[in-house]
């Protein structure tokens, strides 16, 4: 299968993909790991006119801890924060994603900015962005804004991003006390799609009771979805077991799984549930720890 | 458009259509058909080759993306006329019933033992995760794996 022609462009700096971006717009489409757009490509649901090969640009790969964030450049590939001991220490929801994403060789090429951007409804770092309370950094030619996670997605492959716009960077909140986060996902085989993901971020407070709890669900809905009855439950209670499995319960209200090749939606709902408190559990041994 | 891939050692530079993906500039322009092409759909791993000594799927790359880069394939293995430690393992082993898998399953191997000379088989198992044997041969693909890393390390001792 080929892909469609189109006018390739691969700049090497970040205004100047810009500057294609904004004289194209929808005509536009930029290229990251190419590990969604390539296989869309291919099989024609995607035929823009300018492909704007964003790999040759520098300095949008980088993971580095400042101001209380930890700030990770669009381009950075799955592999490479799956071996960060940075994105380990400060995001473990992060670290305990990235390796399950896909598989080895796709790992090596597909990109955090490309997932997100693309915004699979069954794509697993949306996901962990939510739970963690992440900001997106979209750059347009006319200068920068940051969307909360929370409000990136909009729906099937829909997102806050305007056609002028890239995704340049996301920036994670670090915890400020205690803190765990962990990703589950429930798979056929290694490269399928999730059939159920969630991701789970957990701070506690000095008195080891929950400050802030993060929760974001994979494949049960139009978009990644945060499960908002079960994170407001949680804030301020005690991490008890039966705080995690109301958690559990409420999540898997809440969601809107479609029954599909992958299991029915009373089956998905059902994963949600256990997911999440296992999840809880999880995030409250690291956070124990930590 | 032009490029050069430095492909196995030699730096080729052709015209190619932008939406010309690597393994075809690999197969159809530089007749390299040990790349095989499978699913044609990111999943089976049959296209595999070496991106600066990584692993990737050749058929979810365009060859305009490889430009200035090195590209390692199958035939890249073989050292002065000598089969490659992991194709003597793969065939000490009978790694391979049908072979389409083959050259993916040996350049994956290739990239693990670099990085990790004696892997377990666990390891292994991770490491081709993304790559299928539609013969089911998994027991032997581990098996060749490791004795390839062996008899690496053996020659780096004994050298």
């Amino acid at each position: 299968m080929y892909p469609p022609p189109f006018d390739y462009q691969a700049p090497d700096s970040l205004e100047e993909a810009l500057a294609i971006l904004a004289e194209h717009g929808y005509e536009a489409k930029a290229l990251a790991g190419g590990q969604s757009l390539i296989p869309l490509l291919k099989l024609r649901f995607a035929a823009p006119a300018v492909l704007v090969d964003l790999g040759r640009i520098p300095g949008l790969d980088g993971v580095e801890a400042a101001d209380g964030e930890l700030r990770i450049g669009a381009l950075a590939r799955h592999n490479q924060l799956a071996a960060s001991p940075l994105v380990a220490e400060r995001c473990p929801a992060a670290s305990a994603a990235a390796p399950q994403i896909a598989d080895p060789l796709v790992r090596n090429l597909g990109t955090l900015g490309g997932s997100l951007a693309h915004a699979d409804p069954a794509g697993d770092w949306g996901s962990v962005m939510i739970a963690c309370g992440a900001q997106l950094v979209l750059a347009s030619a006319g200068g920068r804004r940051t969307v909360p996670a929370t409000e990136f997605f909009r729906g099937v492959f829909d997102t806050a991003l305007e056609p002028t716009e890239l995704l340049t960077e996301v920036r994670i909140p670090s915890p400020r006390g205690p803190a765990g986060g962990t990703y589950l996902k429930l798979e056929r085989k290694v490269g399928d799609f999730a059939t159920v993901g969630v991701a789970v971020s957990l701070e506690l407070d000095g008195a080891g009771r929950i400050a802030r709890a993060g929760i974001g669900l994979t494949a049960v809905g139009p978009q990644n979805l945060r499960a908002a009855a079960a994170e407001e439950a949680l804030a301020g209670a005690e991490p008890t077991a039966e705080a995690f499995a109301e958690a559990g319960r409420l999540a898997a209200g809440g969601c809107e799984p479609a029954s599909d090749v992958r299991g029915s939606a009373e089956y998905k709902r059902h994963v949600v549930e256990v997911y999440v408190r296992r999840g809880l559990a999880r995030a409250l041994e690291i956070a124990r720890r930590s | 458009m032009e490029i050069t891939v430095t492909v196995n050692g030699t730096a080729e530079t052709r015209d190619v259509e932008p939406r010309l993906l690597l393994v075809h500039f690999l197969r159809d322009v530089l007749g390299l058909t040990g790349t095989h092409v499978g699913c044609d759909t990111t999943g089976c791993g049959a296209c595999t080759v070496l991106l600066d000594g990584a692993p990737i799927k050749s058929c979810t790359l365009l060859a305009v993306q490889a430009d200035g880069r090195a590209v390692t394939t199958v035939e890249g293995l073989i050292e002065n006329g000598q089969l490659h430690p992991i194709q003597e393992a793969f065939k000490e082993e009978h790694g391979l019933q049908c072979g389409f898998c083959t050259p993916g399953m040996m350049l994956v191997a290739k990239a693990l033992i670099e990085s990790n000379p004696d892997p377990s088989e666990e390891e292994v198992r991770w490491a081709i995760s993304g790559n299928v044997c539609r013969c089911t041969g998994y027991t032997n693909i581990v098996k060749a794996c490791r004795r390839a890393a062996a008899q690496i390390r053996q020659a780096e001792v004994a050298s």
